[in-house]
C-alpha cells in the first residue's frame, strides 16, 4: 500500500468486505440467544466440532455443495449437544468440562480428517479453518465505476460464498422473526415455555442447528475464530447497553456490521499508517469486536463501569449528607456543640468534607469557621431522617423481634432508603421522641 | 504403513535419540496435564483453561516481534513461551475483570477472551508473515503442534516444566484438595486460599505453555480436561482420581506420539488428543458403576424388580395363584411391557423360583406369593404413613406409593410398623396364611 489511507477498491474489497459483514451479522443475530441463555460456550463448542461433520460430509459426497455441508454441520451440531448431555449424565461433571471433552475430541478428529482430505487434493486446510480465506474472494477485472457495477450481468460474478452467507443471514432473520416470542420465553424461562405448550428443548436444538449452519457458512470466508467472536461479542456488547430484547438484537446487528466493515478497513488501514502490509482481516474483526465491547464495559449508559462508579459516589455523598444533618439534629436535641472535627470523628469512613460543602451549597447548613448549625430547611430534612431512623427502630423491635439494643445499626442503614417505614407511636424503643 | 518390527521398536524406545526424547517428553507432559487437569476440573475451570491456551497466541507473536526488534534470537523457545505465559495470564485476568466489572456471565467472558485474544494472535501472525524479514515459519507450529519436529532442548524444557508442575502438585496435594472441595472452610480455617488458588492456576499455565509445541494451543486444553473427566468415571476418591488421570494422560501422550512418529504426516497433537478421547470413550462405556454398560444394566435390573413386584402384587390383591396367559397379556398392556421385556421378566422370575410353568399359565410358588404379600404390605404401610403423618389426601397417595413401595428397606418397614402401631393406627396384616 503506497497510500497511507484506506482506499476502497471494488475488485479487491467489495466481496471480502461483504462476506465478512454478512458472516458477522448472521452470527451476531443468533448470538443474542446464546448469551442470554448462558450458552455462549455452546457456540464455541459447536464452531469447533462442526469441523469433522464438514469434512466427513465432504469425503462422502466429494462435493462442496452448500447443502451437503449444511447437512454435515447440522448433524455435527446436534451430535455435539447430545454428546455433551451424555458426558454430563454419566461422568457427572459440570457442563463446561463436558463441552471441553466433546469439542476438543471432535476438533482433533476434524484436524486429522482434514489431513486425509488434503491428501486427496481437496483444498481444505487446517489453518484456513481458523482464520478463513477472505483473499480468495477478490474479483478480478471488476468494474471501477458504480454505474457499471449495478448490472444484472454482474450477478454471475458474485462468488458462491456470498450467496451462501446471504441465504444464511436471511434464514437466521426469518428464524428469529418467526420464533421471536418462543425464543424470548425460552431465553428467560425455559420451564414456562414448556408449560405453555412450546417445547424449549426442541427450540434449543433448532437454535443449535442454526448456529451450526451459521458456523459453516462463515467458515470458508472468515474462519471459526471470528464465528466465536461474532456469536458472543456483539450480543454481549448490546446486553450491556440495554435491558430490552428488541433493542438488544437491533444493537447487536449494528455492532456486527461495524465489526465487519471496521475490522476489514482496520486490517489494511492501520498497518498502512506505519507503512506495513495488511494483516488478517478476520483476526482484526475480532479485535475490533473486543475493543467495542471494552468501550461498552467502561462507558455503557446504565451498566457501564463509569456510570456505576458515579452512581456509587452519588449514593455515598447522599448518605454522608444524611448522616451529617442527622448528627447535627441529634446534637441540637441534646444541646451539644458539634465542630467539624468532632463530626469527622463520629462519621469515620464518610466523606464529611464534601457532605458539608454540599449541604452548605444547598443552604441546609451554616458554617461559621469550625462551628456548624442547621438552617430551617436543613432541620426539616434532618428531622425527616431521624424520624425514619426511629420509626424503623420501633418497627424492628415490635415486628421483627429485635432486641432494643441491637436495632441501631440496622436502622442506620434503613434510614437512607427512600421507602417510608410503617407508622408508629411518638417515641422510639429508647424513649426518644419521634419527630 | 510401518512394519511390525518398526512399531515395536518405536514402542520400546529403540528408534533413535530424537524420537525417544519426543515420546518421553509427551508422556511426561500427558502425566503432568492429567494430574493438574483434575484440579482445574474440580475448581470448575475447564473452559477457562481453553481461554487461557487460546490467549497465549498474541504473547507468542509479541515476544517474536520484540526479540526481533532487540536483535535477540527470535526463535528462542524460552522467550516465546514466556510471552505465551504472560499473555495467557493477562487473558485470565481479563476474564476476572469482565466478571467483576460488568454484568456479563462467565460463559460470555470466557468466549470473549478466547476469541478476541486469538483474533489478536492471528493479526500478529499475519503481520509477521507479511512484514517480518525472517518470516514466521516457526510460529504456526504453536497452533496445531508439531511434536515430531521438536529438538532435544525443546523437549527437555517441556519435560522439565512438566516434572516441576507434577512435583508441586504432590507437594501441595492437601492444600489443593481443601480449596477444591470447600474453599470457604479453608478460608475460615486460616489457609491462604487465594495464594493456593493462584498456585493451582499457575501450574495450569505452566502445563499449557509446556504443551503448546507438542499438541498446539487449540488442543492442549484436551490434555487437561479429558483425562480428568475420564478418571472421574472410574473413582470418587481424590488420590485415585489424580493417579488415574495422570496415567490416562501419560498413556495417551505415549501412544499418541508413538503413532505420530510412525506416521509422520499425521498431525501429532490431533493424534494424541484422539488417543486420549479413545481412552475416554472406553471409560465412559465400560467404567464400573458409572459407565454406560453398568448403569444400563443397573437400570434394567431395577425395572425388572419393580415390574415383577407389580406382577406379584397384582396376583396377591386379586387372590390369584395362577396367572393365565390372557391375564398376563392384559397386565402387559396396562404396565406397558413390550413382548421382549415380558419374556425377560418371566425368565427372571422363573429362574428365581417364584413362579412355575403350568398348563394355563404360571403358578406362584410360596416364594412368589410371599413376595406379593410383602409388596402389598409395604404399599399399605407407606400409604398409612403418608396419610397419618404427611397430610396427603387418601385419594392422592396411591400413585406416589406405587413408586416407593419397591425401595422400602427392611429397617424402614420395621420402623413404620413400630411408629404406626404405637400411635394405634391399624397395620394391614399380611395374609400369608391364606397361601
Amino acid at each position: 500500500m503506497s497510500t497511507p489511507f484506506f482506499q476502497f477498491d471494488i475488485g479487491l474489497d467489495l466481496f471480502p468486505m461483504l462476506a465478512a459483514t454478512l458472516a458477522a451479522v448472521g452470527c451476531g443475530l443468533l448470538g443474542n440467544f446464546l448469551v442470554l441463555r448462558k450458552l455462549s460456550l455452546m457456540g464455541d463448542a459447536i464452531s469447533h466440532s462442526v469441523l469433522p461433520g464438514l469434512v466427513i460430509a465432504f469425503l462422502i459426497a466429494s462435493t462442496r455443495s452448500p447443502l451437503v455441508m449444511f447437512l454435515g454441520a447440522a448433524i455435527a451440531g446436534v451430535t455435539t449437544v447430545l454428546l455433551v448431555e451424555l458426558v454430563k449424565k454419566y461422568a457427572r461433571v459440570e457442563p463446561g468440562a463436558a463441552m471441553g471433552v466433546v469439542f476438543s475430541a471432535l476438533f482433533a478428529l476434524g484436524v486429522l480428517l482434514i489431513e486425509r482430505a488434503a491428501v486427496r487434493h481437496i483444498d481444505l486446510d487446517a489453518d484456513c479453518v481458523l482464520h478463513g480465506q477472505l483473499e480468495t474472494l477478490v474479483w478480478y477485472g471488476a468494474p471501477q465505476k458504480l454505474s457499471e457495477l449495478i448490472q444484472f450481468s454482474n450477478l454471475s460474478e458474485v462468488p458462491r460464498q456470498i450467496y451462501v452467507l446471504l441465504s444464511m443471514v436471511v434464514a437466521a432473520f426469518i428464524f428469529v422473526g418467526v420464533f421471536f416470542k418462543e425464543l424470548r420465553i425460552a431465553a428467560f424461562d425455559p420451564a414456562l415455555s414448556t408449560t405453555q405448550g412450546f417445547n424449549a428443548t426442541l427450540l434449543h436444538y433448532l437454535l443449535m442447528i442454526f448456529v451450526s449452519a451459521a458456523t459453516v457458512a462463515s467458515f470458508e470466508a472468515v474462519g471459526s475464530i471470528l464465528v466465536i467472536a461474532m456469536l458472543i461479542c456483539p450480543a454481549a456488547t448490546a446486553r450491556l447497553m440495554t435491558d430490552r430484547l428488541h433493542t438488544q438484537i437491533a444493537m447487536s446487528v449494528v455492532v456486527s456490521i461495524i465489526c465487519g466493515i471496521g475490522g476489514y478497513v482496520a486490517a489494511t488501514a492501520v498497518p498502512a499508517v506505519f507503512g506495513k502490509d495488511a494483516v488478517n482481516a478476520a483476526g482484526s474483526m475480532s479485535v475490533v469486536a473486543g475493543l467495542i465491547l471494552a468501550i461498552a464495559i467502561i462507558g455503557a449508559p446504565k451498566h457501564g463501569l463509569i456510570t456505576r462508579i458515579i452512581r456509587r459516589k452519588k449514593l455515598a455523598l447522599r448518605i454522608a449528607i444524611d448522616d451529617v444533618l442527622a448528627t447535627l439534629y441529634r446534637a441540637e436535641e441534646s444541646g451539644q456543640n458539634v465542630t467539624i472535627r468532632s463530626l469527622k470523628q463520629m462519621l469515620i469512613g464518610r466523606s464529611v468534607d464534601s457532605a458539608i460543602a454540599a449541604s452548605v451549597r444547598k443552604k441546609m447548613l451554616l458554617q461559621d469557621q469550625s462551628q456548624l448549625s442547621l438552617t430551617q430547611s436543613g432541620r426539616d430534612t434532618a428531622s425527616a431522617i431521624v424520624r425514619k431512623h426511629r420509626l424503623w427502630e420501633y418497627y424492628l423491635v415490635e415486628n421483627a423481634g429485635f432486641a432494643p439494643d441491637h436495632v441501631h445499626d440496622t436502622a442506620e442503614q434503613l434510614e437512607h432508603l427512600k421507602t417510608q417505614p410503617p407508622a408508629g407511636p411518638s417515641t422510639d424503643p429508647h424513649g426518644k421522641s419521634i419527630p | 504403513m510401518p512394519s511390525a518390527s518398526e512399531i515395536l521398536q518405536t514402542l520400546t524406545f529403540q528408534s533413535g535419540y530424537n524420537t525417544n526424547l519426543v515420546i518421553l517428553g509427551t508422556t511426561l507432559l500427558g502425566l503432568a496435564a492429567g494430574i493438574i487437569g483434575v484440579f482445574a476440573l474440580l475448581r470448575k475451570r475447564s473452559l477457562m483453561t481453553d481461554a487461557l491456551s487460546h490467549a497465549t497466541l498474541p504473547g507468542i507473536t509479541v515476544a517474536f516481534l520484540v526479540s526481533t526488534a532487540l536483535g535477540v534470537n527470535s526463535k528462542s523457545l524460552p522467550l516465546l513461551l514466556f510471552g505465551a505465559a504472560a499473555s495467557g495470564i493477562i487473558g485470565v485476568l481479563c476474564i476476572q475483570a469482565i466478571l467483576r466489572f460488568s454484568r456479563l456471565r462467565e460463559d460470555a467472558a470466557i468466549g470473549i477472551v478466547l476469541s478476541v485474544f486469538f483474533g489478536a494472535g492471528i493479526v500478529g501472525l499475519s503481520y509477521i508473515q507479511a512484514n517480518a524479514a525472517s518470516g514466521s515459519a516457526g510460529l504456526n507450529k504453536f497452533i496445531y503442534g508439531q511434536a515430531a519436529t521438536m529438538q532435544p532442548p525443546d523437549v527437555l524444557l517441556m519435560g522439565g516444566i512438566a516434572v516441576a508442575a507434577m512435583l508441586a502438585t504432590f507437594l501441595f496435594l492437601k492444600e489443593f484438595a481443601l480449596v477444591c472441595f470447600n474453599d470457604s472452610f479453608a478460608q475460615v480455617d486460616g489457609w491462604p486460599v487465594s495464594v493456593i488458588d493462584l498456585v493451582m492456576m499457575g501450574l495450569v499455565v505452566l502445563v499449557t505453555v509446556a504443551g503448546l509445541q507438542a499438541v498446539g494451543l487449540i488442543l492442549v486444553v484436551a490434555m487437561l480436561i479429558i483425562p480428568a473427566v475420564a478418571a472421574r468415571l472410574w473413582t470418587d476418591r481424590l488420590l485415585q482420581l489424580v493417579i488415574i488421570a495422570g496415567l490416562i494422560g501419560a498413556g495417551s501422550g505415549y501412544l499418541g506420539s508413538v503413532i505420530s512418529a510412525l506416521l509422520p504426516r499425521k498431525p501429532a497433537g490431533a493424534v494424541i488428543v484422539l488417543t486420549c478421547s479413545g481412552i475416554f470413550l472406553f471409560s465412559m462405556i465400560a467404567a464400573p458403576s458409572r459407565g454406560i454398560i453398568s448403569a444400563t444394566w443397573r437400570r434394567i435390573r431395577l425395572r425388572l424388580q419393580i415390574e415383577a413386584d407389580h406382577l406379584f402384587e397384582h396376583a396377591h390383591e386379586n387372590a390369584k395363584f395362577v396367572i393365565t396367559q390372557v391375564e398376563l397379556k392384559e397386565l402387559s398392556q396396562f404396565r406397558a411391557w413390550s413382548p421382549a421385556f415380558r419374556w425377560v421378566l418371566i425368565r427372571s422370575i422363573l429362574s428365581e423360583g417364584q413362579v412355575v410353568r403350568v398348563s394355563e399359565g404360571f403358578e406362584l410358588t410360596r416364594a412368589g406369593a410371599n413376595r406379593g404379600a410383602q409388596v402389598s404390605r409395604n404399599h399399605a404401610l407407606w400409604e398409612q404413613y403418608l396419610m397419618s403423618y404427611a397430610d396427603v389426601a387418601p385419594s392422592h397417595v396411591d400413585w406416589s406409593v406405587d413408586q416407593v413401595e419397591h425401595v422400602l428397606s427392611q429397617e424402614l418397614v420395621s420402623e413404620l410398623e413400630r411408629t404406626l402401631s404405637s400411635r394405634g393406627i391399624m397395620i394391614p396384616q399380611p395374609n400369608e396364611s391364606s397361601v
